[in-house]
């Protein structure tokens, strides 16, 4: 078997605002069922994806946040987060639905480097 | 890596967002509304400047000329959309939308 692509997906926009976040994460969820090596970054607002304490119901739309709990069951560990995006919007480690590797921006560019595609949602 | 940029650096944090992971010497091309980045005469002149001592900066020559833009700051490079397929196939891409 020919070695797995190394494929980040990057987050970087809010989740209710737009679609992105969450078609970022069902992406991740397809792409998880062909065991690449795949990491998922928090970026900027994308940080908001994993806030806890979501309650979507008056919007009458589906709170996805839960779904990046399970993303272990399918093998994907590597979350990683931008510590400077994360601090900048007062949020810290306690805030989020899963634990993500805090990354300063040195590290996430060595991390992008090391990548063979970089998708960005 | 090539990094590509889409977005108004007015309206949009892709710009500096890109600028912030980009290492040193990976190429920066600027299309659609981003190439307003590439104006002379700006507020973001300077900074533009700067970032060209690190990156190479292209700009869409098709997106350039659709926004009446034609006073480009010196050192940007101008490409046409044949140019960016060719960087393309160069490196990895990596969009900032």
């Amino acid at each position: 078997m020919s070695e797995p692509t190394k494929m980040m997906f990057m987050m970087r926009k809010a989740p209710y605002g737009t679609i992105y976040s969450f078609e970022g994460l069902e992406a991740v969820l397809v792409m998880g069922a062909y065991e690449q090596d795949i990491s998922l970054l928090f970026v900027d607002d994308g940080v908001y994806a994993i806030k806890k304490g979501m309650d979507t119901s008056p919007l009458g739309i589906k709170d996805f946040s839960p779904t990046f709990r399970v993303l272990d069951g399918y093998d994907i560990d590597k979350l990683y987060i931008d510590k400077e995006s994360m601090e900048a919007r007062g949020l810290t480690l306690d805030d989020f639905v899963v634990e993500p590797e805090v990354l300063d921006k040195e590290q996430i560019a060595k991390l992008m480097e090391e990548q063979d595609v970089v998708f960005p949602f | 890596m090539l990094h590509l940029v889409n977005k108004s650096p007015y309206s949009s944090s892709s710009l500096d967002s890109c600028l912030k992971f980009a290492t040193k010497g990976a190429p920066i091309i600027l299309f659609e509304d981003a190439i307003y980045g590439a104006m002379a005469g700006t507020s973001l002149e300077s900074k533009m400047i700067e970032v060209m001592k690190d990156h190479p900066v292209y700009a869409i020559k098709e997106d350039l000329m659709a926004r009446g833009v034609n006073n480009i700051i010196p050192g940007v490079r101008e490409i046409d959309y044949t140019g960016f397929v060719e960087l393309v196939e160069q490196h990895r891409p990596c969009t900032w939308s």
